[in-house]
């Protein structure tokens, strides 16, 4: 029951994560997510703007269904297999974060002081979440990938350009936390 | 159903990336600011684990199930591209602390903010196809 209750540990995870990987391939398709968010734009009439969009999406089908079960597993996840929400952080973490004006940090999964649904009446509120969408969208595209495309695929097959995409993850997400944070928070 | 089958790798997926906290803002926050080493041993473990995978795909001892050689598509190439588009994500993934994979997760756990989220990263990819002509690559 403990592995219903806790959460996992990384060297659980890790693995765990390259066997979906395994599947994905074993079934003939590839390990990403990002795609997807052109497949939406695809669906939702993109192709009227930019012929970049004129794609088959039915071709990518079972994608779509991949996404839909990652939605099926959060719910699955919520309802049944997370009885606590509290995330066991470093000390340092949780003070640092206090300074910036993120109280109670760990106690649930996502911080209130930017995913509580008030700051959607807010524009600051919603312009973070905008603008976080906005790079991940622009950002995974333009790179061809994102943390299960280029991070896990593009590096277990020991392949440069996910090298160079990973490194660039670790450049924005570093520029973000430690300079850009002080600024936003 | 043909891709039933994708509906249960993808819940697999979902469990995982909740029950490892991976979807946790928190997570990212601590990996950037290296004060923890949870994401580090995920990610690497996964790597790890995926690099003798992949020999084993390349050498032809895991084949797919219909007994076909399984082959990797190589990324595109090209510095700007990936480094910078890498970067651009990177700012986005610090500060949502999801990546796309975990949006939906959150999504599951009935986060509504994350919506918005969503809404934007499909702005995004919307926007790099309108211009993927004109960008450097």
């Amino acid at each position: 029951m403990e592995f219903i209750s806790e959460p996992w540990p990384w060297y659980v995870a890790g693995p765990a994560i390259t066997f979906i990987l395994f599947l994905m391939f074993y079934f003939g398709r590839s390990f990403g997510v990002s795609t997807n968010l052109e497949t939406f734009c695809t669906i939702g009439g993109a192709g009227k703007f930019s012929d970049y969009f004129k794609t088959d999406w039915k071709a990518r089908k079972w994608s779509l269904i991949f996404v839909v079960g990652i939605i099926l597993g959060g719910v699955i996840s919520s309802e049944f297999l997370m009885p606590s929400q509290a995330i066991d952080l470093n000390p340092e973490t949780v003070k640092e974060l206090a300074e910036l004006g993120f109280a109670n940090a760990g106690n649930e999964y996502l911080p209130s002081e930017i995913f509580n649904t008030d700051n959607l009446l807010s524009l600051k509120g919603i312009g973070i979440l905008l603008v976080a969408g906005l790079c991940i969208g622009f950002g995974t595209r333009y790179a061809g990938g994102c943390t299960s495309g280029h991070a896990i695929t593009g590096l277990s097959s020991l392949q440069l350009p996910s090298l160079v995409a990973v490194i660039g993850f670790f450049a924005g997400g570093l520029l973000m936390v430690w300079f850009l944070f002080p600024l936003i928070f | 159903m043909k891709n039933g089958k994708f509906l249960i790798i993808g819940i697999l997926f979902g469990i995982i990336l909740s029950k490892s906290e991976v979807v946790s803002w928190y997570r990212i926050y601590e990996m950037f600011k290296f004060q923890s080493f949870h994401m580090y041993g995920v990610i690497g473990s996964a790597v790890g684990v995926g690099v003798i995978l992949m020999q084993l795909f390349k050498r032809g001892i895991i084949k797919d199930f219909q007994g076909n050689p399984i082959n990797v598509k190589p990324k595109k190439k090209g510095f700007i591209r990936t480094f910078v588009g890498g970067s651009i994500f990177g700012l986005g993934w610090a500060l949502a602390g999801a990546c796309p994979g975990p949006i939906f997760v959150l999504i599951g756990h009935g986060a509504v903010t994350i919506l918005i989220v969503l809404l934007g990263a499909i702005l995004g990819a919307f926007i790099f196809g309108l211009l993927s002509k004109k960008l450097p690559s």
